[in-house]
């Protein structure tokens, strides 16, 4: 009785393994019929870090435009979710590229990801630590004795580093685990909270301040920017699959084609903020109009001038963000990564390519004379 | 709906009268703040009901927004539940029929309740994200309902098998001493005699088969349903803390929706309720 029970058990997970077997080799084999039986457009898939908002803009206008369709791409975008992590989806093979932070994926690279930064799109941090002008933080050494949000999954890093350069060290703050919303900072449990320029910075600026009867102004708050600081981290990239551009000419091809017009999306969200926020709602985002503005015209700040052109990576802030990222202890003691990432981990040579043609093409990749506009927030964002 | 008009009473109620700083022993609060960021009036909530959800392509009222995700989750659950319950009983009847099976399925069947949804979510997206049989792709959607149907067939297989196992003695003895066979004896005595077990747990998966496709739908971000919509105005909490309830009264209404269908199916089976004791 026993005994066959036992059989039983190992035939079901026998049986697991040939199906899950099964089910891998399945999935290489019809992406690669897919891409032979549709005609003229290649079929690329974009993995976001989360649902469709003007964190992206980029890239919706460029859908929205026809400008991949120009360049023979049929791209779709897959929004991100709570439990999606866009790197697993690129190396499962169900996304062609994933959007993604840099510090984030440094860890899966170390991890056994073969993925290659192959246009680094903003070149800025977006991420600060906010607190009220009471609480009289203004530098990283002020955090020492507060209480301090995080949103911790590899959000917490540049904090940490900043916090280490100025002598605090983890065990010196009480780090409290921070929701999506910002209730936890208005109601005062967070004296100084992470806040995304473009995102929570905002929803605490089109909240009603009980004091004042008005909207919170930046004038009622203290901002750390990790980019003055001198600890800010490389954020939005576009990532690719190593493998495949070293093995497959087209997807290489691809690449550059692909990065070429996600720019000319870019340079269209500069050049056109408020058309590029509605491109972003109408794509079904659920944020208020205001909000949506600003966010586009955040994230155009952290892109926008771009020195060496948009997606260039610059060595010394790759270097810089591989440094913290191998020196900065967190809580547990760990740190991101133990050695340094292989070559593959970037690359210029696919948007160097593609910045040569928009150049020739006279489209602006710089924008040095980039002037961001003036967002008036309303309350909820509405 | 007395019982609405009660919480509405309580809710109101603390509002006006707990400290704003909430019930604060030591260091812990045990009862939350009254402001209204923490607690928005109940007439807040129901007056951001009426206002538009979004701009442009999406203004519809936040009313009919929620409705429309209810509607969108309570089709999926309901698909979730339908293939939960066929599988459910197809292991039971199994379980029933061979002991073998029931010694070696059975703790399997309880094991795979301790996975948490969140870790299988995104693995059930990435298999089903590959199949592709002739013209049928698998839909995200496809996805969240495995997930509702993964928790829904647990109490269903359980209380089944204890239904299937429920007639006397004397009457299975009966039946094998006029020669019936296995198959009848299913279904004009086990069958029959498992009905009181299996409607606790029909409303059982019904239950779980919502909280399953909420979960999912937050977990691997299904466009459409009522999960991502609370998640969406959840992000918002701070400057439209009325809002955010929303699509909250929106997902306890897929659970009364869900309960009265198992309810009604209780009237339909009535004449094999027979000694059932009256929940």
């Amino acid at each position: 009785m026993k005994h066959s029970t036992r059989l039983l058990a190992m035939g079901a997970i026998a049986a697991t393994a040939i199906a899950l077997a099964g089910c891998s080799s399945g999935g290489s084999s019809s992406s690669s019929t897919d891409s032979a039986t549709s005609g003229a457009l290649t079929p690329v898939k974009l993995q976001l870090q989360w649902y469709s908002q003007a964190q992206f803009a980029g890239y919706y206008a460029a859908l929205d435009q026809g400008y991949y369709k120009d360049e023979g791409l049929d791209v779709s975008i897959l929004e991100g979710a709570a439990d999606i992590v866009p790197i697993d989806t690129l190396t499962s093979g169900q996304a062609d590229y994933a959007i993604s932070w840099v510090p984030k994926v440094l860890g899966s690279i170390e991890q056994g990801a073969a993925v290659t930064d192959v246009a680094q799109i903003f070149e800025r941090s977006g991420t600060t630590q906010i607190s009220m002008k009471s609480a009289g933080i203004t530098t990283p050494a002020d955090l020492k004795g507060k209480t301090v949000g995080s949103w911790g999954y590899g959000n917490e890093w540049e904090l940490f580093a900043g916090m280490q350069k100025a002598g605090v060290g983890v065990g010196d703050i009480s780090l409290v685990s921070q929701a999506f919303d910002m209730n936890g900072f208005l109601a005062g449990d967070i004296q100084a909270a992470q806040a995304m320029t473009y995102n929570e910075y905002a929803q605490v600026l089109e909240t009603v301040n009980p004091a004042t009867g008005k909207l919170y102004q930046p004038s009622d708050l203290n901002v750390i920017d990790w980019n003055t600081a001198g600890t800010a981290m490389l954020q939005d990239a576009v990532w690719a699959d190593s493998t495949r551009l070293a093995d497959d000419p087209a997807y290489a091809d691809t690449t550059v084609k692909f990065i070429k017009a996600s720019i000319k999306g870019w340079a269209y969200a500069r050049d056109n903020p408020e058309e590029a926020a509605k491109i972003v709602t109408a794509s079904g985002s659920q944020l208020g109009e205001s909000h949506q503005l600003w966010m586009t015209n955040e994230v155009n700040k952290l892109i926008w001038p771009s020195e060496n052109g948009v997606g260039m990576i610059n060595q010394n802030e790759w270097d810089q963000t591989v440094s913290i990222a191998k020196g900065t202890k967190n809580e547990t003691g760990a740190t991101i990564i133990t050695s340094d990432p292989p070559a593959t981990a970037f690359s210029n040579e696919y948007v160097t390519k593609a910045l040569d043609e928009l150049k020739a093409e006279g489209v602006d990749v710089n924008g040095t004379s980039f002037k961001p506009i003036t967002v008036t927030l309303k309350e909820g964002g509405k | 709906m007395a019982g609405v008009v009660l919480l509405v009473v309580l809710w109101e109620l603390y509002k006006a009268l707990g400290p704003a700083t909430g019930v604060v022993i030591g260091d812990l609060t045990v009862l939350p703040r009254t402001t209204d960021l923490a607690m928005p009036h109940v007439w807040d909530m129901i007056g951001r009901l009426f206002e538009p959800s979004g701009s442009g392509r999406n203004a519809v009222p936040v009313w009919l927004a929620v409705v429309q995700a209810s509607l969108f989750s309570l089709g999926v659950a309901a698909v979730g539940w339908v293939v939960g319950v066929f599988v459910g009983l197809l292991l039971a009847i199994l379980m029933q029929r061979f002991r073998t099976a029931e010694s070696a399925v059975l703790p399997w069947i309880i094991l795979s309740q301790t996975v948490p949804l969140i870790a299988i979510a995104p693995l059930v997206k990435r298999w089903g994200s590959t199949i592709e049989i002739g013209t049928f792709t698998w839909e995200n959607w496809m996805s969240v309902a495995v997930i509702a149907s993964y928790l829904a067939f647990f109490p269903v297989s359980v209380g089944a098998l204890r239904g299937l196992n429920s007639p006397d003695a004397i009457h299975v003895e009966l039946f094998r001493s006029y020669g019936v066979g296995w198959w009848k004896t299913l279904f004009t005595l086990r069958l029959p005699a498992s009905v009181p077990y299996l409607l606790p747990a029909l409303r059982l998966a019904a239950a779980n088969a919502v909280i399953g496709t909420v979960v999912a739908e937050v977990s691997i971000g299904l466009r459409g349903g009522i999960g991502r919509m609370i998640i969406e105005f959840a992000q918002q909490a701070s400057g439209d803390p009325a809002r955010t309830w929303a699509p909250i009264f929106g997902a306890i209404a897929i659970g009364l929706v869900a309960a009265g269908f198992i309810a009604l199916l209780g009237v339909l089976l009535r004449r094999y309720r027979r000694g059932e004791v009256p929940a």
